[in-house]
């Protein structure tokens, strides 16, 4: 079967700089691939190619089985790869059913009375939510007086809508409560249900390894690992995410080190820290 | 507006009637305090007090047709430059291109001793032009419009000199009264209608026509959710598909048609054209819509509330000569009402909001 969204061996320079190099990833309708890395991992760079911001410089994107370079986000969601960015989903001063159908308005009337469907768009805006799960108190109110994980999921719900083959999602856990990122991972298991192959961006392999069927690691512009979920556990994941040997002295380090007086620390002492 | 709506928010979308319990009565007043030109119209509701109390002539229907006069020349400039602000850019070159757009018609015509319509039409031809200048040059360069347009505002100021006096010799055009098509072209741009003993300005019906318009696009079509969304959140716009480099561009475009109007106006009003006007007049539009509630940031605002704005500010430069004080006052009067108008405007969307 031909993976939805297939990149091998690709490469992305600014400049100098070396952003991401011999990254391959594979998305299937219907499984969750998620891509795990520290900040300046390289995630958003691989994001901004498959959503269409940045061509790549080398090594193959397949859509389909296709090669392609996107030249524009207009071009992705042609091709049906829908984006949802963690703080650039929405325009907050809009209502929540103009950000709904923004960019993709349905009209109705010829000529010089074609005008935006209102009802249509507010009732669709309303049903598409509420099929989600989410239930909104009202459709007119602007989308920067909700909370974040449902602004997540009215983007995600979005992308659903309009008939998206593969879903990507930009850290969409990131800055949330538990409870929070729980209702969007339900909305991402959801929309994988409806047979969209997923791309889950994330720095939590507890989210990731929850809904996750092939993991990518990314680390410092490259790739440090690729498993599919029956290959690895979660501990492996997380030891693997957080550097491995790198924790292990971190944590080594957090033990041990007394506060600095000047911070307010007192001496140690060989009678314990309650003396 | 939603008054048609279903109650908003059930939790049955089968059982119509059963209201969501989390949504509190909204009531009537609440939800136009939401509205955008809400504070403008309580300023001009004050101002239109104050002046019917401060001067006697005031509410003479002859006083009020001259305000709404006065107001129309703003406002027909303040709408398009409103839909630019809630679009999240400025045109500081708006003023002295209605200069350049009239001085163009009328030496066109004057020097191919052409009917006027010919200089009318590529008089709209220039006008254009110069706003895709100005969109392209910010879409491309990605500077600010602030900057981008300051340098179309000062060459134009000298364009519109240095070739009025190339080609007249002197720093006005000729006058073009007795040519051909003059008439036809004054009807259309500066007839008035009378009503009785009053005379209405056709350019009282070009505003409200315009007016009418940037609402209906604003609200009702798919480039009015556009102008939202690049001023609210361009690169949000980007990623979802919609054009803002396009849309940016056809706002450049409707401040340039607008003054394209206002030109021919100047024009056909007066027949000859001074090549210095103009100067000043693109903060008075940019004035007029902030008064009218356009958030200077973009993202908000409403084409009304710009025409409410250009009345308040008609009402207050005929006013302060119906009360018959020193006109010099005039400007004070506006920056007060200016910083008043945001203040307001400020505190009626906070309100609104923590309801919300």
């Amino acid at each position: 079967m031909t993976a939805l969204v297939e990149l091998d061996n690709v490469s992305k320079y600014y400049g100098n700089i070396r952003a991401l190099e011999g990254v391959s990833l594979e998305v299937h309708a219907g499984q969750i691939s998620c891509v795990l890395g520290d900040n300046g991992a390289g995630k958003s760079t691989l994001i901004k190619i498959i959503a269409g911001l940045h061509r790549h410089d080398s090594g193959t994107f397949l859509i389909e089985g296709e090669q392609t370079s996107l030249a524009n986000p207009r071009e992705a969601l042609d091709r049906g790869i829908a984006t949802v960015y963690q703080d650039l989903a929405v325009v907050p001063l809009m209502p929540v059913w103009r950000n709904f159908f923004l960019g993709s308005e349905p009209t109705k009337g010829v000529g010089p009375f074609k005008r935006l469907d209102v009802e249509l768009m507010r009732e669709t805006t309303r049903s598409e939510l509420l099929r989600m799960g989410i239930d909104l108190r009202d459709v007119d109110q602007p989308i920067g007086t909700l909370s974040g994980g449902e602004r997540q999921c009215v983007a995600i719900a979005r992308a659903v809508y309009f008939g998206a083959k593969v879903l990507v999602l930009d850290e969409p856990t990131a800055a949330l409560g538990v409870k929070q990122s729980g209702v969007v991972l339900k909305y991402v298991a959801a929309a994988r249900d409806a047979g969209l192959g997923v791309v889950l961006i994330t720095h939590n392999p507890h989210h990731a390894y929850l809904v996750g069927d092939r993991f990518v690691l990314l680390k410092r512009g490259s790739m440090s690992g690729s498993h599919t979920k029956d290959s690895v556990t979660l501990d492996e994941l997380t030891r693997q995410m957080a550097g491995g040997s790198e924790l292990e002295d971190l944590r080594h380090e957090l033990e041990r080190a007394p506060v600095p007086t000047h911070l307010g620390g007192h001496p140690v002492k060989d009678d314990g820290p309650n003396a | 507006m939603s008054a048609t709506a279903p109650p908003a928010g059930t939790r049955q979308p089968d059982k119509p009637g059963t209201t969501d319990e989390r949504l509190l009565r909204t009531s009537p007043l609440r939800k136009l305090m939401g509205r955008p030109e809400l504070g403008s119209v309580v300023g001009a509701a004050a101002v239109f007090i104050f002046f019917s109390i401060v001067a006697d002539s005031f509410l003479r229907a002859s006083s009020l047709s001259t305000v709404l006069y006065a107001a129309s020349t703003l406002g027909i400039m303040a709408v398009p430059v409103a839909l630019l602000m809630i679009g999240g850019e400025f045109d500081l070159s708006a003023g002295v291109l209605v200069t350049s757009s009239a001085l163009i018609s009328a030496m066109f015509s004057y020097q191919m001793t052409a009917n006027v319509w010919a200089g009318i039409f590529v008089s709209l031809l220039v006008t254009l032009a110069v706003g895709v200048f100005n969109g392209f040059m910010l879409t491309r360069t990605k500077l600010p419009s602030f900057i981008i347009t300051l340098g179309t505002f000062l060459m134009l100021t000298g364009l519109n000199l240095g070739f009025t006096k190339l080609i007249s010799g002197t720093v006005s055009t000729r006058s073009i009264g007795d040519m051909e098509g003059f008439a036809s072209a004054k009807k259309l741009f500066a007839s008035q209608l009378t009503l009785g003993d009053v005379t209405l300005k056709v350019t009282i019906l070009w505003w409200f026509a315009l007016v009418a318009l940037a609402t209906w696009i604003l609200l009702r079509t798919r480039f009015g959710n556009w102008i939202f969304a690049v001023g609210g959140g361009a690169e949000a716009a980007r990623a979802v598909g919609v054009p803002v480099n396009k849309t940016k561009i056809g706002l450049y475009m409707g401040v340039a048609f607008a003054a394209w109007i206002s030109g021919q106006h100047l024009l056909f009003s007066f027949d000859v054209v001074q090549s210095g006007e103009g100067v000043g007049n693109e903060l008075t539009y940019i004035i007029a819509a902030v008064i009218g509630g356009c958030l200077i940031t973009g993202g908000y605002g409403s084409a009304i509330g710009s025409a409410v704005g250009a009345f308040i500010f008609g009402m207050t430069s005929k006013g302060i000569v119906y009360a018959e004080w020193n006109p010099d006052w005039f400007k004070f009067f506006l920056g007060a009402m200016l910083l008043l108008a945001t203040l307001l405007n400020a505190w009626v969307r906070k309100r609104a909001e923590a309801t919300k």
